[in-house]
């Protein structure tokens, strides 16, 4: 029944790349590549922003095309880079392979998920055009209500809704595949540590993402038919869209994080030689933050009229969630402690993802007890700790995540200089970029704003400076990849002499994954306690 | 390994064809799980509204209750209607299979023209107010997965009218049915939510 298609030879391999595919691997490198030049597309908004804030005054751009273009930028990145690289992308590449399967539990439902991002994403560029949405990725209300870029906002809204649609059949098939479909004799706690990721993200997908979809049903309302649920004037509350926003986009951004968590406890055990720490731990912290992050949302609303109960209530939840985080970020230090390591271009941006990402995790900690918040709600403090969980965190476990399986996907090796110096540049210039924020923020400087107080400048041409970096360092990575994809050496099987079923497989894997039976892994981590 | 990698491949190829268990039904309650939660956050959102109201609904927005009780009379009966069709398919009944499946088709189409009539009756507009506004959204969009979950039957009763249809795997009709017990018990939580609190 999941057979994928085959082609005959005298058919252009690359040609499936371009059709309904059923293949589990073409989905996930359709969505990397797909993905990737959403990144880019985003990438090129943020220099445009940053250029504008190079300087205090609004020259560079419309104030009004300045707010349509941090709008784009914002949701980009998170519905059509982030969100569908790491599960569309990652997910389905590895988690039937890493499980011994032939393909995903509903290969055909795979495929469309995939081809409704492309519709999703051609929206959403078209709303630029029409008149941009420029009420930011969460389009509050009254704003996105009353706006006169209505055209521009009704794109955005069907856009998200198409996306997130894709996203809970994403959700649906990795549930079913990686509860029902693993290799005989591979139990629950035999699953690499992505898989398990990946569980905890589908069922946040699955949850959340359909409360979104409710809430933006609604605006749509008020905005093209005259309803009044959010809109003030008509005795509608706007603060309820709030809730239901923030109770997908908080999961959201565990949906971002979650298998890039599993990406790093790949990474880590291989390139240091070490079995990971706690795998159980690790696990069920997984599962842990996954039902915490359902619980949370309102930390993003303690200026917005919520009652101090609520306020106590949601800051004890978030700080709770630093809890299984915490045992995470230990559980990867104490599984490198004295390990043998490889400083390979993953390895690098994995431990360049657990420095940045605990950053982020302790500005997170500060802005979810409310007395913080207060002060630098809506300032440049909360852009920094959102870019380093979502940049410093998630992309760089994508780039970890890209480098590490690169020969398994392609077949070819990529080279190792380039990868390190596109580490350094990335490293270099997104602390340059980002790490100013945090005092800009401090000093009160508001966020989605095109002009801004002279006293700020001098911080803000370092963050322009920082972002001119990050924009190059893109280069040598791009060009990396094309040039190992056609030109690389072969990789072999398994150049990392990693344990996970994935590389017990020719590289690439062969249409239905293996040439016989995939090998029984029990234990996917033990590295140096025997031999496997 | 590599000297018989071929007849493994063989071997494997039959085994996997074999073996490939039907997850559709586990899938498409995972779906439905995911469905629920839009209506949950929907009639979140309705209790909120509710909840800073003192007057609810408010004056000029009364609903009737005898219509919509006699549509959700049918409704919930319709759902004991495909469970028949459901059991005569185990006794691979395709007269009976095909009569069920008509009458919850039938039973559907009536609670969407009582809607219909309903909304045509009523004094208040989608804009009128909060209440207008929240139970056309809420009933529309329930009359909506009614719609679905009609064709998704009246496609299962065409594929039933095929030669040989359903002999080993049933899952449309199971599908089918799971999916409209779904719509009535959305409908039940509305029902209770818009026209008894």
């Amino acid at each position: 029944m999941t057979t994928a298609i085959t082609y005959s030879s005298s058919r252009p391999q690359w040609l499936k790349y371009f059709s309904f595919c059923i293949d589990h691997k073409v989905i996930g490198i359709q969505y990397i590549v797909t993905s990737f030049l959403f990144y880019l597309l985003g990438g090129a908004l943020a220099g445009l922003v940053r250029a504008e804030l190079a300087t205090p005054e609004p020259d560079l751009l419309d104030p009004s095309l300045y707010n349509g273009m941090f709008t784009l930028h914002g949701t980009i990145m998170i519905f059509l880079w982030i969100v569908p690289v790491v599960t569309g992308g990652f997910g389905n590449y590895l988690v039937p392979l890493m499980i011994g399967a032939r393909d995903m539990a509903f290969p055909r439902l795979n495929a469309l998920a995939f081809w409704l991002t492309i519709p999703g994403g051609l929206l959403l560029i078209a709303s630029f055009f029409v008149g941009p949405a420029s009420t930011g990725w969460t389009a509050y209300p009254p704003l996105s209500i009353l706006t006169e870029q209505k055209a521009g906002q009704v794109l955005w809204i069907l856009s998200i809704i198409i996306i997130g649609t894709s996203s809970i059949l994403a959700a649906v098939n990795f549930i079913t595949t990686i509860l029902k479909m693993r290799r005989p004799g591979m139990g629950l706690f035999h699953m690499p540590l992505f898989c398990w990721a990946m569980l905890a993200t589908s069922v946040l997908a699955l949850l959340a993402t359909p409360v979104l979809a409710g809430a933006l049903i609604l605006l749509l309302f008020d905005l093209c038919f005259g309803t009044v649920f959010f809109n003030p004037a008509g005795g509608g509350n706007p603060v309820v869209y709030q809730h239901l926003f923030w109770f997908y986009s908080h999961p959201a951004v565990y949906v971002m994080i979650l298998p890039v968590f599993g990406i790093i406890s790949e990474i880590l055990p291989v390139h240091a030689r070490k079995p990971i720490f706690g795998y159980k731990a690790i696990a069920y912290s997984s599962m842990m933050i996954c039902c915490l992050g359902l619980l949370v949302w309102a930390h993003h609303m303690f200026t917005s009229g919520t009652p101090d109960w609520l306020r106590i209530f949601f800051t004890v939840g978030t700080l709770l969630v630093a809890v299984p985080t915490g045992i995470k970020v230990f559980s990867w230090i104490a599984t490198i402690w004295r390990g043998k390591i490889h400083f390979r271009s993953s390895m690098l941006f994995a431990l360049g993802f657990i420095s940045l990402f605990l950053i982020g995790g302790l500005s997170g900690v500060m802005l979810g007890s409310a007395p913080i918040d207060l002060h630098v709600h809506d300032t440049y403090f909360v852009v920094a700790h959102f870019h380093y969980v979502l940049f410093g965190g998630s992309v760089f476990g994508i780039y970890a995540g890209l480098y590490h399986w690169f020969p398994k996907i392609t077949g070819r090796m990529y080279n190792e200089f380039w990868g390190r110096v596109h580490f350094v540049l990335t490293y270099i210039g997104f602390n340059l970029c980002f790490f100013p924020m945090h005092i800009l923020g401090l000093q009160g400087m508001p966020r989605r704003v095109a002009q801004y107080d002279p006293q700020f400048t001098d911080l803000n041409i370092i963050c322009s400076i920082g972002a001119l970096i990050l924009a190059l360092s893109t280069i040598p990575f791009v060009v990396n990849m094309v040039y190992s994809w056609v030109q690389g050496e072969r990789a072999g099987s398994n150049p990392w002499r990693a344990l996970t079923l994935e590389w017990t497989t020719l590289s690439p894997p062969p249409t239905e994954n293996w040439h016989g039976e995939p090998p029984l892994v029990t234990d996917p981590y033990a590295y140096g306690t025997q031999i496997h | 390994m590599q000297s018989i990698e071929g007849i493994e491949l063989v071997a494997q190829e039959v085994d996997h064809h074999h073996e490939h268990p039907d997850l559709r039904v586990f899938g498409l309650l995972l779906f439905l799980v995911s469905e629920g939660m839009i209506f949950m956050g929907l009639f979140s959102a309705y209790l909120l509204y509710r909840s800073g109201y003192e007057v609810w609904p408010p004056a000029d927005t009364e609903v009737e209750i005898l219509l919509p009780a006699i549509n959700t009379a049918i409704l919930v009966s319709s759902s004991l209607v495909i469970h028949q069709a459901d059991e005569a398919i185990k006794h691979h009944k395709m007269g009976a299979v095909r009569g069920w499946l008509l009458a919850t088709f039938i039973m559907g189409v009536i609670f969407l023209a009582g809607q219909v009539y309903e909304y045509r009756h009523l004094e208040f507009a989608l804009s009128t107010n909060l209440f207008g506004s929240a139970f056309y959204v809420l009933t529309g969009f329930h009359g909506f997965h009614v719609c679905i979950g009609l064709l998704i039957i009246l496609g299962v009763l065409l594929n039933s009218l095929r030669p040989g249809a359903f002999q080993d795997k049933h899952f449309g009709i199971i599908g089918a049915s799971i999916y409209w017990h779904f719509v009535d018990v959305i409908w039940i939580i509305l029902f209770g939510l818009l026209y008894l609190l």
